[in-house]
């Protein structure tokens, strides 16, 4: 069952002032995610406390990252439940855990982040290894 | 994090993904919940089974940490006399 929206606006506020899109329709994310190029994050936010104190805070340090996504969207598990199980069918062939962050190249998917690789990190750690993985997957070669 | 508690009023791995060793031939991996004299109690738990054949506990392993964990059950209690260790899933892949 969904939280109330005025509990969980400011989870979602956290998001789009890091710059990411909020998708909340299946429409939206297949609009976004179909036939997707350039290079992509997609952030599965949750409302536990690892994505409030380990995931988002980690997104927040990992963007100011000189290599980063293209575009950064984020869905809400538990909130816009549709969105979010249509956002899962693009990277099907992981477990569906929540928070989670998806990298995405040109529709497929080059890294992910399971919601066991966040908690009890520290955000530090956990954007350590996004811009590692930033470096790997989006690093423009010259 | 030594001492971190992840969820306060819980123990200290409480919501976190372990792996569950037995003493018999079944490694579990699963959120875990509590731990009392009964035994573990742990959510949304896979099992890997050293007799059933089959890939190794360690590529076993390696698939839970790349892949998720693919759930077969939603709570299970591992009686007390039955686990051998408990480690966190992101140490015990290295």
């Amino acid at each position: 069952m969904p939280y109330p929206p005025a509990l969980v606006a400011p989870m979602r506020e956290e998001m789009t002032r890091m710059g990411a899109r909020e998708l909340t329709s299946s429409a939206e994310v297949d609009a976004t995610l179909g036939d997707q190029k350039g290079t992509m994050l997609v952030f599965v936010n949750s409302v536990c406390g690892c994505a409030a104190g380990n995931a988002r805070p980690a997104l927040h340090f990992a963007l100011q990252h000189g290599v980063r996504p293209q575009q950064v969207v984020t869905v809400f598990a538990g909130q816009d439940v549709e969105a979010t199980a249509r956002a899962r069918q693009y990277f099907a062939e992981y477990q569906p855990s929540s928070p989670s962050i998806a990298l995405l190249r040109d529709g497929e998917v080059v890294h992910f982040v399971h919601r066991h690789q966040i908690e009890g990190r520290a955000p530090q750690d956990v954007a350590a290894d996004l811009k590692a993985a930033f470096d790997r997957h989006f690093a423009v070669a010259v | 994090m030594t001492g971190h508690v992840f969820h306060p009023g819980h123990q200290e791995l409480h919501g976190v993904t372990i792996v569950l060793e037995t003493l018999g031939s079944r490694t579990y991996v699963g959120r875990f919940h509590s731990q009392d004299e009964r035994g573990v109690e742990l959510h949304d738990v896979g099992v890997h089974d050293a007799l059933a054949g089959g890939t190794s506990k360690e590529e076993f392993l390696r698939q839970c940490n790349r892949f998720g964990i693919r759930p077969e059950h939603r709570d299970l209690l591992v009686p007390s006399n039955d686990v051998a260790s408990i480690r966190r899933l992101v140490d015990a892949i290295g």
